[in-house]
């Protein structure tokens, strides 16, 4: 029996913000289908009662002395973005017109 | 003066330290070397003649002012494209940051450059580190200068080709389930991953965070090492960075290269040496072991039981972090933007950037974390390979109970045909299987070459306790004294 149906895959593109083509989820529903199956395979060890790890190092939080420090210009900071405006990043619309008016 | 891109970079640096030649010298030959080669091994994505002619002259009118010049002062070194380079491309092997110029240097490139090496460039790798080959690469393939027509490895296989082919003595990688000691592997070069904290990931662009480990690419062990030693080391903007410094591992590796192993146990593992290997790799790794247990090394077999499920453990681990980390790029603060006709909204252009922006294995990826990480498969698929990482790593601290050290070939197979497993994504996550097991632990490891199967490169992976880098360094030097180095036809 397949993991995963192509509607699912789809349904992932649409979480992942993937705006895939029709020949991309036949060939990936495929493929994520074997992922997904040989993966599954950590259900075969008994872990019931066994921690979970999600850091080799163990964590506290770090903080560090509240001292100004050199930083990033404006300009270096924007000198990446696909567009910008009045210092700031220029985004597409967010909220549809009948919304914003 | 015999060929200056022969030399290892500790004879590099003597050179230069002494007066006999000059650091503009060394690159401008390293550069050539580039320009005649680099068509056909395709190891750069860009290649920095002016950034590194200008830091080769900073070296010498260093020396000429009569300065102290570190260990390594004068050497080239190419870094992997997935550190952050002020004012120089940064692609991470994607059209998703195609054109961008980061406007600050990564604390290892900060700390390359403070060294006075000189950076010829950036190398080639997998989109956002995430293969075992290059083919990922959105801008073409890296070929193994072993033989143009097969897979040099991967994520890093644009730093181990560049090694390979003598275009640089150093390079710089990252290794998240192998990225560095895999492509060492299969081009007879030298890679190591240290303890996971060791090296900063500040301005490493950011594929598993709790896996990611960058680290040191050469011929020579001691070259590897004299690099670690430079790049590692506490990084207050790396908030999981280790606050302990570097272990000697230059001490470590000039020790080893005495070529005595003297009270030195080293484990074989025995879930890597059964059927997955090929046989020529083990007649390799089997020979490599005789030649440790000359040295005066004890050997004996350890059995890490859960190692056979990090596989599949750690294909749910870096996709779940991979799915979030890459959920920055979203066409806004860098990098692609496509779509945005003014009608759009921010939801539609997110998606159509992403779509154009990102290769199928990122997308694979994604989708895959996104999969383990939603609500109805959480604890089967994110929570249960958490707790398997535990039990690897359970098996980890028994074995070095036992044992100073781990060995395992480095890699199930020799460098495989390209195209041979593109279309398979699983066969390709297979190429991984001896070296992932340390990422989820969380300790060091590296690839020496150890021997040829059919005329290619074999590596032999020393596995060490966390943050016993010295350890691995000393076995791998040891058995490099032993079996020598080895030499690709030429290109």
């Amino acid at each position: 029996m397949a993991a995963i149906s192509r509607e699912e895959v789809a349904h992932l593109a649409r979480l992942s913000r993937l705006a895939v083509t029709e020949e991309e989820l036949d060939m990936f529903a495929g493929q994520l289908d074997v992922i997904l199956q040989a993966v599954a395979q950590v259900g075969e060890v008994a872990a019931a009662d066994i921690p979970p790890t999600s850091h080799s190092v163990p964590l506290t939080n770090i903080f560090r002395e509240d001292v100004v420090t050199p930083c990033l210009t404006p300009q270096e900071a924007l000198s990446g973005a696909p567009d910008a405006e009045d210092q700031r990043f220029r985004v597409p619309r967010i909220l549809s017109e009948d919304v914003a008016s | 003066m015999s060929d200056l891109t022969r030399m290892t970079a500790v004879e590099i640096a003597a050179l230069v330290a002494g007066g006999e030649t000059s650091a503009v010298e060394v690159t401008r030959a390293h550069l050539d070397r580039i320009a005649a080669v680099d068509d056909r091994v395709h190891a750069f994505l860009h290649v920095d003649t002016d950034g590194a002619l200008a830091a080769a002259r900073a070296v010498d009118e260093r020396r000429a002012a009569g300065e102290e010049l570190g260990p390594l002062a004068g050497v080239p070194v190419a870094v992997k494209d997935v550190l952050a380079t002020r004012g120089v491309p940064t692609t991470v092997g994607s059209k998703i940051l195609e054109g961008w110029r980061p406007p600050y240097d990564a604390t290892i490139v900060q700390r390359l450059r403070e060294a006075g090496t000189v950076m010829l460039g950036k190398t080639n790798m997998d989109e956002f580190a995430m293969g075992s080959s290059t083919e990922y690469s959105a801008y073409g393939a890296t070929h193994n200068p072993w033989d143009l027509s097969r897979i040099p490895g991967g994520s890093g296989g644009g730093s181990a080709a560049a090694l390979a082919a003598y275009e640089a003595p150093l390079a710089i990688g990252s290794d998240t389930g192998g990225s560095i000691r895999q492509p060492g592997a299969v081009t007879g070069t030298v890679g190591a991953k240290p303890t996971y904290g060791g090296t900063s990931r500040y301005g490493l662009v950011a594929f598993s965070s709790s896996l990611d480990t960058p680290g040191p690419c050469a011929r020579t062990v001691l070259d590897a090492a004299l690099l670690h030693q430079v790049i590692g080391g506490h990084d207050p903007r790396d908030s999981t960075s280790i606050p302990q410094p570097v272990p000697d591992v230059v001490a470590a590796a000039k020790l080893g290269a005495t070529g005595d192993l003297t009270g030195v146990r080293l484990g074989i593992v025995s879930e890597f040496v059964g059927e997955g290997a090929e046989p020529g790799v083990m007649a390799a790794f089997r020979e490599s072991v005789d030649a440790l247990a000359k040295l005066g090394a004890e050997i004996v077999e350890v059995s890490c039981p859960t190692f056979a499920y990090a596989l599949p453990a750690y294909y749910l681990i870096a996709p779940s972090e991979c799915s979030s980390n890459l959920a920055r790029f979203d066409g806004v603060r860098f990098g692609l933007r496509v779509g945005d006709d003014g009608n759009r909204s921010l939801e539609e252009v997110m998606s159509l950037t992403r779509e154009a922006g990102f290769g199928p294995e990122v997308k694979r990826r994604i989708m895959i974390g996104t999969y383990a990480l939603s609500s109805g498969y959480y604890d089967a698929y994110y929570g249960q390979a958490q707790k398997v990482r535990t039990l690897i790593t359970r098996d980890f601290t028994a074995a070095f109970e036992r044992v100073d050290a781990l060995i395992s070939p480095t890699t199930p197979s020799v460098a495989f045909p390209m195209g041979a497993r593109t279309a398979d994504p699983y066969q390709m996550y297979l190429a991984d299987l001896f070296t992932i097991p340390t990422n989820l632990y969380g300790g060091p490891g590296i690839s020496v070459p150890c021997g040829l199967s059919e005329g290619l490169p074999v590596g032999l992976q020393v596995m060490a306790p966390t943050m016993a880098d010295d350890r691995m360094y000393r076995v791998a030097a040891a058995l490099e004294s032993a079996v020598g180095t080895f030499t690709p036809p030429a290109l």
